[in-house]
């Protein structure tokens, strides 16, 4: 027996948002948002693009990089949309960031990749922090709390949770069942879980039922809106 | 007695090969350490796990068999071999953190005597700096090995006793392959295990800002 209550308690017709613009409407000023990919593989594009539309201010932003020459986080930040950011590897080709950066009109925290990944997870998982090795002695420690578990140093880190999550997969079903494709699933699975929102652009939406329970990587319960674009990478 | 001659980044990358288990799983990072996969001796199979999910990562792509969806950290077209997976980044680090790898090749700016690693900021560099995902594998690998040259440009060593530049990691480096030498970080401190054509282990000592045992 399908659950149709469920399906109408989630008001899943609404899930599929008709154009882009659509998808990004709700987003106010000042929203902490995450955004998937990494190596130009499997980043929001389309979604970020739309955002540049939308003209949303004062953003924090979550994600590996800072964007890449024209694109991926590059556009937003040349639109001065995004005030802070927390960041892995700002990248070689993040101009429109390091220009920022430089004028102080942005602030970054800068995190291990791991870390952030499971800092993000902890928001996820209900989880209220950790303690790791990662990041002992160095920059990263400053200001956090530091001690000694089984013989080892570590230090506290705190989860990240965020508004919205801007990720990219493959295919959704009706329902926002996720699969992606080769190495663009990256961040996208871990930020899908760790925010209120999350807004998947993808190829393809296919009838609930038509993907394989088996191979589903995003269960639908961590999607909120789902819209079709076919995917941009920059080189 | 041979030339003495310093090994090209090629000859470091292949002599770095020489140290991976046949079988093993292993993370490159940046510089020398990515030339390592076209290095490994015949017969030998690695696993090479990227940060962005995937184990059993194979040859560079060819010109029009790149897929954009496919590549290693630093951004480059990739191929797989039989037995690849694919998994999020957060699995990802928990494979490098969590002492899943058998061994991470990392490049270098210094490391001290003890094995603390330096290799992810210059000091006094502008701009924000760019951690990515060197502290995770550097803090959990079971063992990492180090990829440099024994000397900056200007000849001063980057094997010291203390590291002068902002750390990466404490106490993690296992081993040390440089143009001139391997050395392995022991409780007694830096052993000289292997010399480069020519060179002698009193010459090796000259160059290195730490004593070191033969």
């Amino acid at each position: 027996m399908p659950p149709s209550f469920l399906l109408r308690s989630r008001n899943v017709k609404s899930k599929t948002c008709a154009t882009l613009d659509a998808a990004v409407d709700s987003i106010p000023d000042g929203a902490r948002i995450m955004f998937g990919g990494f190596g130009g593989s499997g980043f929001p594009n389309n979604l970020i693009q739309a955002l540049v539309r939308r003209g949303t201010k004062e953003l924090t932003a979550i994600s590996n990089n800072c964007g890449t020459r024209d694109g991926e986080l590059s556009p937003l930040f040349k639109n001065g949309q995004i005030r802070h950011v927390i960041a892995a590897f700002p990248g070689p080709h993040s101009f429109a960031f390091q220009e920022r950066y430089a004028a102080g009109e942005v602030t970054i925290e800068l995190v291990p990749q791991g870390i952030l990944c499971e800092r993000m997870r902890a928001a996820a998982a209900g989880l209220l922090g950790f303690y790791t090795t990662v990041g002992v002695a160095t920059e990263v420690a400053a200001g956090k709390e530091e001690r000694v578990i089984h013989g080892q140093r570590c230090i506290l880190e705190m989860p990240i949770h965020a508004d919205f999550a801007f990720i990219k997969a493959d295919k959704s079903d009706g329902l926002g069942n996720l699969t992606y494709r080769l190495a663009a699933r990256n961040f996208n699975p871990i930020m899908a879980m760790a925010a209120a929102i999350t807004i998947a652009e993808v190829e393809e939406v296919v009838p609930v039922g038509a993907i394989d329970p088996e191979v589903v990587v995003t269960p639908a319960i961590f999607v909120h809106r789902v819209v079709v674009a076919k995917g941009i990478h920059y080189v | 007695m041979s030339e003495k001659v310093r090994l090209t980044r090629e000859q470091i990358a292949a002599r770095a090969a020489l140290e991976l288990p046949d079988g093993a799983f292993v993370n490159l990072g940046w510089g020398i350490p990515n030339l390592i996969a076209d290095h490994l001796p015949v017969g030998i199979t690695v696993y090479f796990h990227s940060e962005n999910g995937i184990l059993g990562m194979g040859r560079r792509a060819k010109p029009g068999e790149e897929d954009l969806d496919l590549v290693d950290a630093m951004k480059v077209p990739v191929t797989l071999i039989p037995g690849a997976s694919f998994f999020h980044q957060a699995d990802a680090h928990l494979m490098t953190r969590g002492g899943h790898l058998d061994v991470a090749v990392l490049g270098a700016f210094q490391v001290s005597e003890r094995g603390d690693l330096a290799n992810w900021k210059v000091p006094g560099a502008k701009g924000a700096g760019a951690i990515g995902g060197a502290m995770d594998i550097a803090a959990g690998t079971k063992r990492v090995i180090v990829c440099m040259e024994h000397t900056t440009r200007d000849g001063q060593p980057k094997i010291v006793r203390e590291c002068t530049y902002p750390l990466t990691c404490l106490a993690c480096v296992d081993t040390i392959v440089t143009d001139l030498a391997v050395l392995d970080v022991t409780e007694r401190g830096l052993l000289l295990r292997d010399l480069a054509p020519g060179w002698s282990a009193a010459e090796i000592q000259q160059l290195t800002g730490a004593p070191l045992n033969f």
